[in-house]
């Protein structure tokens, strides 16, 4: 096979430690070099949040009539956009504590802004639920805590155990993201030449002094949070799952859920990391720290994950006729290959499982159109994969009499690009304040690089430049 | 025995500045050797086989998150055998009372709730953290030890202090600038 040239280091270019520190704390501590890019794409984010916010105050003036929603389709947009969002927050802890586990030196310029992803995605996720209640305001019933019935919140239901998953999830995210930015804090404060910048580092930063017994102390509490983190990442969307799997809904009730759906979690959550990193590296010339190397491997997971996907989706047709239920098959052959919904159905096989298959070829996991072509596709893809299970299944249930579509409305879109428009606000005011790279970690990559450096050509025969 | 904080000009600890990791670790070995034991090493980031350069030993960490993952996985059983046992009994589809394969994702998520939660908070904690204020803020050239140098500091509090044998081992070790730094 032809093999592309590309370059083979994780760090490019005659870089120092102060080189590092000044390509990646630039970002946050000369503001001018923020132009009109990040301002044309802080204003989307603004409109979109915008959208958001309009369409969240129509929702609590009108109730949730104002959706699709409708009996038998309960579940609407407002649990795929859940599910869709969660998975893509999946790739953050996915690159930040399992890459940390096996020891994989390359996540350490990509988990910063993965853990960002995460977070900001898990915000958008929670609104749906929330909102789903119907009354909002009411939310903290969902928690055990005494109250004036004297009742108690039903733990034998996933509906229950998603509340707990996924608010862990978020406090443990969140937990991780700041202690990894707290060295990065204590570098940006001695660096800042202004006073307010230096004062705000240093009350970020907690009086980090980089004392080598204080490192001892954080290295220990890294690793354990990672090895926390991996469990829970992989619990919570597994719980997602059994969120259907644990029902009778024909197309739901299936075993193969909870691995197929945490991969394509990690699937459509590097789709969204290289969807981010391609402009951002370009924008800002940080080229030589995400490097050709790191495009080539997420998309050779995005690959690995997608033919899991893919396996999944061979499984289902599988055993809605090996199950020998009437009700699996004539979903499968009613309602996914043939019907009114069956677009969405070839859709989603176009977009998940023929798409990335360019992945194969080496020229494309490093060539940025490619790369974003197929990573859109996966996003669609991963989006259609939660509307085939949720509308798809419910509105051609057991019994005929009740069977009816689900059009979407006018505010379930606005609310699905409101939170696109909210991730977007999030991720470019991070891009702005905060170190989009970890930077102790890449100096630690640096050091360690320095003495291997021949190790690491020799060990693979493309050409290195 | 403490430093005296009363007064603010003493001397706290004689610091030595290095370019490379590989000389810190180098100049710490040789300071352990020598008897030192109130050492310090600051570095950008974190070095390994530095701890056991200079002799640290520490495991509250680990053993702080090992137990309250173990009060998380408690509470959240209990939480859920209490309220759905004791307090609330119900019967869901013939389920029994005591449904633990059904109480066990809540258990797990709240093992690693109060494990996460630890670890962060026992690493501030024991790192006696937030501590804006740090006497070794005042040595020279010390802004770059969260950017590209590396110090070692001997504080005068140690038994055996010795300001020329420390000076004389870092410089041994390819140390820029040995300096004292004040409370």
């Amino acid at each position: 096979m032809a093999q592309v040239k590309i370059n083979d280091l994780l760090i490019t270019g005659d870089q120092t430690y102060a080189s590092i520190d000044n390509s990646v704390g630039r970002l946050v501590l000369d503001q001018k070099i923020h132009k009109k890019p990040w301002f044309i794409m802080f204003a989307i984010g603004i409109l979109g949040t915008g959208l958001l916010g309009v369409s969240i105050a129509w929702l609590l003036f009108q109730g949730i009539g104002i959706w699709g929603n409708n009996v038998p389709s309960a579940w609407g947009f407002d649990i795929i956009n859940f599910v869709w969002w969660i998975g893509i927050g999946h790739a953050g802890t996915l690159i930040s504590a399992i890459l940390l586990l096996l020891r994989q030196q390359w996540r350490n310029s990509i988990n910063r802004f993965a853990e960002a992803m995460t977070i900001f995605a898990v915000m958008c996720a929670g609104l749906y639920p929330l909102l789903h209640t119907g009354r909002p305001w009411n939310a903290y019933w969902l928690f055990p805590y005494t109250n004036i019935l004297a009742m108690w919140p039903q733990f034998r239901s996933p509906l229950m155990w998603d509340v707990f998953a996924v608010s862990t999830y978020f406090s443990v995210s969140a937990v991780f993201w700041f202690v990894g930015l707290i060295p990065d804090f204590a570098t940006l404060r001695d660096k800042s030449t202004n006073r307010i910048g230096k004062v705000i580092f240093a009350i970020l930063s907690m009086g980090w002094r980089g004392s080598n017994q204080h490192w001892h102390r954080y290295e220990q509490m890294y690793l354990l949070l990672a090895g926390l983190s991996t469990p829970l990442v992989l619990s919570v969307h597994s719980i997602v799952s059994f969120d259907f799997a644990v029902s009778i809904v024909p197309g739901w009730n299936v075993t193969v859920f909870p691995p197929y759906f945490v991969a394509g979690a990690v699937f459509a959550g590097f789709a969204m990391v290289i969807t981010f990193a391609l402009p951002i590296r370009k924008l800002y010339k940080l080229e030589h720290l995400i490097t050709d190397r790191h495009m080539d491997w997420m998309a050779k997971i995005l690959l690995a994950t997608g033919l899991i996907v893919f396996y999944g989706y061979i499984l289902e047709i599988f055993f809605s006729w090996y199950s020998g239920n009437f009700y699996e098959y004539k979903l499968l052959i009613n309602t996914r290959f043939t019907g009114p919904y069956s677009w969405a159905y070839w859709m989603l096989i176009f977009c998940n499982g023929i798409v990335p298959q360019l992945f194969w070829i080496q020229k494309f996991r490093v060539n940025p159109v490619s790369l974003m072509i197929v990573c859109q596709a996966v996003s669609v893809g991963m989006w259609l994969e939660r509307f085939v299970i949720i509308p798809m299944s419910l509105t051609n249930n057991y019994l005929p009499s009740s069977d009816k579509m689900y059009y979407p409305s006018f505010w379930d879109f606005a609310m699905f690009l409101g939170t696109m428009g909210l991730f977007i606000f999030l991720m470019f005011l991070f891009i702005r304040f905060l170190p989009i790279i970890n930077i102790f970690e890449v100096k630690d990559l640096l050091f360690k690089m320095g003495g291997k450096r021949e190790i690491v050509e020799e060990a693979t025969p493309a050409e290195v430049k | 025995m403490a430093h005296d904080f009363s007064d603010p000009k003493g001397p706290y600890a004689h610091v030595a500045e290095f370019e490379t990791p590989e000389h810190l670790m180098e100049a710490a070995d040789a300071a352990r050797r020598a008897g030192f034991t109130k050492m310090d090493a600051y570095s950008p980031f974190p070095i390994h086989g530095l701890s056991e350069a200079i002799g640290f030993r520490d495991t509250k960490v680990p053993w702080t998150v090992f137990s309250f993952g173990l009060i998380g996985a408690t509470v959240g059983y209990t939480l859920q055998w209490y309220t759905s046992v004791f307090d609330y009994p119900m019967n869901v589809g013939g389920r029994p009372l005591n449904s633990i394969p059904a109480f066990f994702p809540i258990m797990y998520e709240s093992t690693i709730l109060f494990a996460a939660f630890s670890a962060a908070i026992g690493m501030f904690v024991y790192n006696r953290l937030p501590k804006p204020y740090h006497p070794i803020f005042n040595a020279k050239n010390f802004e770059r030890a969260s950017q590209d140098r590396f110090f070692l500091a001997l504080e005068v509090v140690d038994p055996k202090f010795d300001a020329s044998t420390f000076e004389k081992i870092s410089k041994e070790s390819g140390a820029l600038e040995v300096s004292e730094v004040e409370l």
